[in-house]
């Protein structure tokens, strides 16, 4: 391209370089979310060649299926229940890592381990954990005289004992990223604080959370999107009776495949899916508008 | 280099030669089924055979993972590829059916009166629209399991035969640690496993109800009966306290149990016989499904993967699948489906094989299906949930055996009512 100035030929290659990821993330990402779209306002049973249009009937079944509202509500349930405990468990760890000096990196394995153990296997370990007959937990409790629970063969403990798992299984991940966050507040501000006075509580209330803010939103917003998405881990935990008992445990995803792969709806499949879409892009723009508040000192 | 291309262009002219000199043309058809090791396996012999004994056709087979295979029938056939004859669970006909995938087995080749003379009787459960669609090479039927030690060690020395007797077994051989937790189960029950099966087609019927009407169309079960019914099963847990729900964890937890010699009985299905075989350390049995008294009435549930042939399979590719289709289905290869892959054969002529039926372990289930059903599942999965959560609301939340079974039965009418609706509109 001889008549061109050296800036722009440039800038065209940098621009053919990045229209490689351009088009893989339009192929793998947007051109399903797209098509989905598509199914979700047709009737398709996955291996028909037809899929004639039914307009908005899928979003109309669901609104009238009680299994979709319940597995809506556990999903809120699962968000509101895990994501203070992760964040609260997460930033103490965090904090009370930071006053160690020896074996900080050991510890710091030893929370993130369970983040990089495959989440079948972790599933199966839980679930067995849990057992009423032969479980840990039960044992301890029965040791203590306590009577055993049914944890996750009962609808009303099952989804917390669920939330337990991701939220052991999330907290390395959850340090991790506190610590950054920690690290990067200037020690000026507490020595400055100190000086004048200041201690614990105070130091906390008033230069840790609020300095703090943008690494709480990422983890409130990041670990919302998990939650909403919950898949694997209620899968795993409650195999024989997917989403049990009496869908006690059941998440949209989880219903988005029950429905698609295993009913064969694909087109009330795909509908979930984009209520789901809209459910997290709402919560993900409201959090980021409530919880950010830029702090400068 | 020179003869390098010498003999390439040798072999391609002998090749081309192979193609057109037979003077006939060799017709080449399709065969889809889901992977499965000692299946594949069979197949490929058989097609070896097959191919031998109709030297004008030649079958490729090919297999995909059992969790993509509706899908990648999904993607190929709207591409104009895919089989001509096609493994597929008898439940999904309905679904293989309305999408135009399957045509009707041809009269002439399969006529109806002579299937329902030869196979066995659930087989009628497979027609759809007045028609068959597709013929199963192997079935399947449940039987009771028992482990001999845990049963001799409780002073019994046969299997149960009635479903008293099966109680009082169950009983004694239960084991409970000092806080009343059962370490032994008497029966490795699980709904979610085989039992929804026993309860529709056995207990129900059994109890004197049928749970649908003859055309499938509605539910019927949910009557004081069916309650009974329903309450002698839940009653194992809550009452008899002989099984736990869940006991071990997983869709088969109730097998592991067994095979690890932690429940002393189990319902579950014929081709469970390879891994209780391969992992149960305790001398174990194979017994038929008790009854309500000596000589009272038997059932059983049966399944079954057909064969059918596609709309693809047109003109002389037909005229192969036919031929292909008829010698899957045919004696001496359910013979062999048998042996090497454990699956029971679907012929009546075999199922009255006195070495069959003596065999200790596929003799009970052999003898069950002279009686099994088949359900005419349109949404298998749902269908299963509706059951197992009528269990759990009576043994978890209490609800009484009638109140969960009415519901239970609402349910499973509105999910057989939107099926029906949706083929009305088509």
């Amino acid at each position: 391209m001889p008549g061109l100035q050296l800036g722009t030929r440039r800038a065209l290659w940098a621009y053919a370089f990045l229209l490689v990821p351009l088009a893989f993330f339009l192929a793998i990402r947007v051109a399903p979310a797209v098509s989905s779209l598509y199914i979700s306002l047709h009737e398709w049973n996955v291996i028909s060649p037809e899929k004639p249009f039914v307009g908005l009937r899928n979003f109309v079944t669901l609104s009238r299926d009680p299994k979709f509202a319940q597995a809506a509500v556990n999903t809120v349930r699962y968000v509101l229940a895990g994501i203070p405990v992760q964040l609260a468990l997460g930033l103490a760890v965090a904090m009370l890592l930071r006053r160690i000096n020896r074996f900080r990196g050991v510890f710091r394995a030893l929370y993130f381990l369970p983040f990089v153990t495959p989440i079948v296997a972790a599933s199966w370990v839980w679930q067995w954990m849990y057992s009423e007959q032969f479980g840990p937990l039960n044992q301890i409790l029965v040791a203590l005289g306590l009577p055993a629970q049914p944890f996750l063969r009962s609808p009303t403990q099952a989804l917390y004992g669920v939330t337990a798992m991701v939220v052991w299984q999330y907290l390395g991940f959850q340090v991790v990223i506190f610590l950054a966050g920690l690290e990067a507040i200037p020690r000026a501000y507490y020595e400055a604080a100190q000086v004048d006075g200041a201690s614990g509580w105070y130091l906390f209330r008033h230069i840790t959370v609020p300095l703090l803010n943008p690494t709480l939103v990422f983890s409130a917003v990041y670990s919302t999107i998990v939650y909403l998405q919950l898949f694997t881990q209620v899968l795993n935990m409650t195999f024989g009776d997917q989403g049990g008992p009496l869908a006690g445990t059941l998440t949209m995803v989880l219903y988005v495949y029950q429905l698609g792969f295993q009913r064969f709806k694909m087109g009330e499949a795909a509908a979930a899916t984009a209520v789901l879409f809209v459910a997290i892009l709402a919560i993900t723009l409201l959090q980021m508008r409530v919880l950010s508040r830029p702090v400068e000192y | 280099m020179r003869v390098v291309v010498a003999v390439l262009v040798a072999a391609i002219m002998l090749l081309s030669l192979a193609g057109t000199g037979t003077g006939q043309q060799r017709v080449s058809i399709t065969y889809w089924q889901y992977f499965f090791e000692s299946k594949v396996k069979l197949v490929d012999q058989l097609i070896k055979e097959f191919e031998a004994q109709n030297p004008g056709i030649q079958v490729v087979h090919e297999n995909f993972p059992y969790d993509a295979y509706n899908q990648k029938v999904a993607s190929a056939v709207p591409a104009g590829q895919g089989p001509d004859v096609i493994n597929l669970f008898y439940g999904w006909v309905p679904l293989y059916v309305d999408s135009r995938y399957l045509q009707p087995l041809p009269a002439d080749a399969f006529p109806p009166a002579q299937i329902e003379r030869e196979f066995v009787p659930m087989i009628k459960n497979s027609k759809f629209d007045g028609k068959y669609w597709a013929l199963p090479t192997a079935v399947r039927s449940l039987a009771l399991f028992y482990n001999m030690d845990l049963l001799r060690a409780a002073g019994f020395g046969r299997a149960p035969v009635t479903w008293d007797e099966f109680v009082t077994m169950a009983e004694r051989t239960t084991v409970r640690d000092s806080a009343g937790r059962i370490t032994v189960e008497g029966f490795g029950i699980s709904p979610d496993g085989q039992d929804h099966h026993l309860i529709r087609e056995v207990l129900f019927r059994q109890w004197g109800v049928a749970p649908y009407s003859a055309d499938g169309r509605r539910v019927t079960y949910a009557t004081p009966k069916g309650a009974e019914a329903l309450k002698w099963y839940t009653d194992l847990v809550t009452q008899r306290k002989v099984g736990v729900i869940g006991f071990f964890p997983g869709g088969s937890g109730y097998r592991d149990a067994f095979m690890a010699g932690r429940a002393a009985m189990i319902v579950d299905g014929s081709f469970a016989i390879a891994s209780v075989r391969s992992r149960t350390k305790a001398a174990w049995g194979v017994a038929p499904l008790p009854r309500p008294s000596v000589g009272g009435e038997a059932s059983n549930f049966g399944s079954y993967w057909v064969h059918g042939l596609t709309t693809r399979a047109q003109g002389p590719r037909r005229e192969a699948a036919v031929k292909f289709l008829q010698f899957l289905v045919s004696e001496p290869v359910q013979r062999r489906w048998l042996e090497s892959v454990g699956e029971l054969p679907s012929r009546r002529s075999l199922i009255n094989d006195p070495k069959l039926t003596a065999d200790p372990i596929f003799g009970p289930f052999i003898q069950g299906l002279g009686y099994a059903r088949a359900t005419f599942f349109i949404d298998e999965v749902a269908q299963r949930q509706v059951i197992v959560d009528a269990v759990n609301e009576v043994v978890v939340n209490g609800k009484s055996p009638m109140q969960a079974l009415q519901e239970a039965a609402a349910k499973e009418q509105k999910i057989l009512d939107e099926f029906w609706a949706k083929r009305a509109r088509k």
